[in-house]
């Protein structure tokens, strides 16, 4: 059938996430990565009431920081998943919504009928805040152009942001409304590492991590995981709840190491977005809320204006003005973020979890009005590898 | 471009495989090296076994080691050393006269002076036998 000019799948393989599930956070000295996974999970498939064994494909990215030692086959053997379908697709932080587009096209085609989609870590409690390669390293691949410098994570990201100063006259004051914003929703969060206000005034007086960053311009390092079971709608109906629609994903990087971006001031979002508009039929204003990829305040201006939600350069008096901060227009990161809330490493599932949340009617004192379509964006890498995806309830498939 | 002997060495090391070592081992002969497609014209760095726009094998182009800052940041945070002793120190995106870009350190300057723009020279370190890196500074103006 067509959908708004569309072909989707046959009603009865439409893929839907039916559960969620968050592990303990944001500090879980009791949990290994490997239990963050197991415990996201059993949440997830209690969430929808879907027996263990009806999981007949897997997506994992590890932790990211392993190697292969939690990779997807070793994963799935560690669960006891006998899969029909697997990824095991690595972009960092946008793998999760790699995985909703992989999961969406094999149950579309029949490969399985239930994906489930693990994520779980340990990077605070196993190696505290401090997240950079050690430098003994000998390095091999393209990061050997890179590594001998000494540019932390945050140096990357400091270095988009100067150039979007430079262009566009980009200020920190716009950038740290973007923090004060979520922090507001972090207060609402039991859960969140860091639930007091904030203003503008105080990211600019916490300290310079790489220019122009501050401290409070960066993401929390946390422990957590999540897990999502998607499934066919028609298998939906008899779990526990509704299943929110996936009504359009997409992924594209433009580079990975941070020396290749052919734009400082742009990313892949810009065509991720353009596709999934096309897609769906839909406008940027039939999207109610945002969950998108928060490393730092400068990810999410860049996502902003590369998802078309304001104009290039116009990102910074855009949040400056309040729209994405609770009450705004487009709400964003109602869980309090990777900036605020959680960020064990990759928080790409968290961006899906909590737009079910909302999409569900369940996101409490958070919840967004009327929320009925979401749009998530992940973000790896080096402002790399960008994937996104349309959700909705299921009354706007009509 | 000059070359300095930057042992002992106790930063991050690069392997050096493939054209990854024939570019660090140019560095130690005091030639920066990008690649230059024969084919499609396509200049690229970081170096590879093949043209990234036509797939076909590129050459070598000795560069003139003369940029200008494109973007950069002054790192103040930092645990790792011997970074962590030499903070704050300037990392920035050069953009070649060649067409390319190459992150790198870039020393001799004050980090509240760097703007985007200033016009930069190319000079190698020498990390171990027979292979360098590359560093920026300001172009010397009496020179």
């Amino acid at each position: 059938m067509w959908h708004r000019g569309r072909l989707m799948a046959e009603p009865r393989r439409r893929a839907v996430i039916a559960g969620i599930g968050l592990s303990d956070y944001p500090i879980a000295p009791h949990l290994t990565a490997t239990q963050h996974h197991v415990q996201a999970m059993q949440r997830a498939l209690e969430d929808c009431g879907l027996p263990k064994e009806e999981i007949d494909g897997y997506c994992c990215a590890g932790s990211g920081s392993w190697g292969i030692l939690d990779s997807a086959p070793f994963m799935a053997e560690y669960l006891g998943i006998d899969y029909r379908f697997l990824d095991g697709t690595f972009t960092g932080g946008s793998s999760y919504e790699h995985h909703l587009q992989h999961a969406c096209a094999a149950i579309g085609a029949g490969l399985c009928d239930t994906v489930l989609i693990t994520y779980g870590s340990d990077q605070l409690s196993k190696s505290g805040t401090a997240i950079d390669l050690g430098a003994s390293a000998r390095v091999e691949g393209a990061l050997q152009v890179e590594a001998p410098y000494g540019l932390p994570l945050a140096g990357a990201y400091a270095m988009a942001a100067r150039r979007h100063m430079h262009e566009y006259g980009t200020t920190s004051e716009q950038l740290a409304a973007i923090a004060v914003g979520v922090r507001e929703f972090a207060a609402m969060n039991p859960y969140a590492r860091y639930r007091n206000p904030i203003s503008v005034e105080d990211v600019l007086s916490s300290r310079l991590v790489a220019d122009p960053l501050h401290l409070l311009d960066c993401c929390v390092v946390t422990d957590g995981g999540g897990a999502l079971v998607v499934t066919t709608e028609e298998r939906a109906r008899d779990l526990r709840h509704a299943g929110v629609h996936i009504l359009a994903t997409a992924g594209a990087q433009t580079h990975w190491i941070i020396s290749q971006m052919p734009d400082y001031t742009d990313t892949a979002a810009r065509g991720c977005a353009t596709e999934m508009f096309r897609q769906t039929g839909l406008k940027r204003s039939d999207i109610d809320v945002l969950q998108l990829y928060d490393s730092f305040t400068i990810t999410v201006l860049l996502l902003l204006e590369g998802l078309g939600f304001c104009d290039r350069g116009e990102g910074g008096p855009f949040v400056a003005e309040g729209h994405t901060a609770p009450g705004g227009s487009l709400p964003l990161n109602t869980d309090g973020g990777g900036l605020s809330s959680s960020h064990p490493g990759m928080r790409g599932i968290f961006l899906a979890i909590e737009a079910v949340r909302q999409l569900r009617g369940d996101a409490g004192v958070a919840q967004v009005p009327n929320a009925a379509t979401a749009l998530i964006a992940g973000s790896g890498g080096y402002l790399s590898g960008i994937a996104t995806a349309i959700l909705a309830r299921p009354e706007v498939i009509g | 471009m000059r070359v300095e002997d930057g042992r002992p060495w106790e930063r991050p090391v690069p392997h050096g495989e493939g054209e990854y070592g024939t570019f660090f081992e140019g560095c130690a002969q005091g030639k920066l090296l990008v690649q230059d497609c024969p084919s499609c014209g396509k200049r690229q760095f970081y170096p590879r076994a093949l043209c990234i726009s036509c797939g076909l094998t590129p050459d070598w182009l000795e560069a003139s080691g003369k940029g200008t800052v494109h973007t950069f940041t002054v790192v103040r945070q930092m645990r790792l050393e011997p970074f962590a002793g030499e903070r704050p120190y300037v990392v920035a995106v050069i953009d070649l006269d060649e067409g390319v870009r190459m992150l790198g350190t870039l020393t001799g300057i004050d980090p509240d002076d760097v703007v985007i723009g200033l016009p930069v020279e190319a000079y190698a370190r020498i990390y171990e036998e027979g292979r360098a890196i590359p560093y920026w500074r300001p172009v010397d103006q009496s020179s």
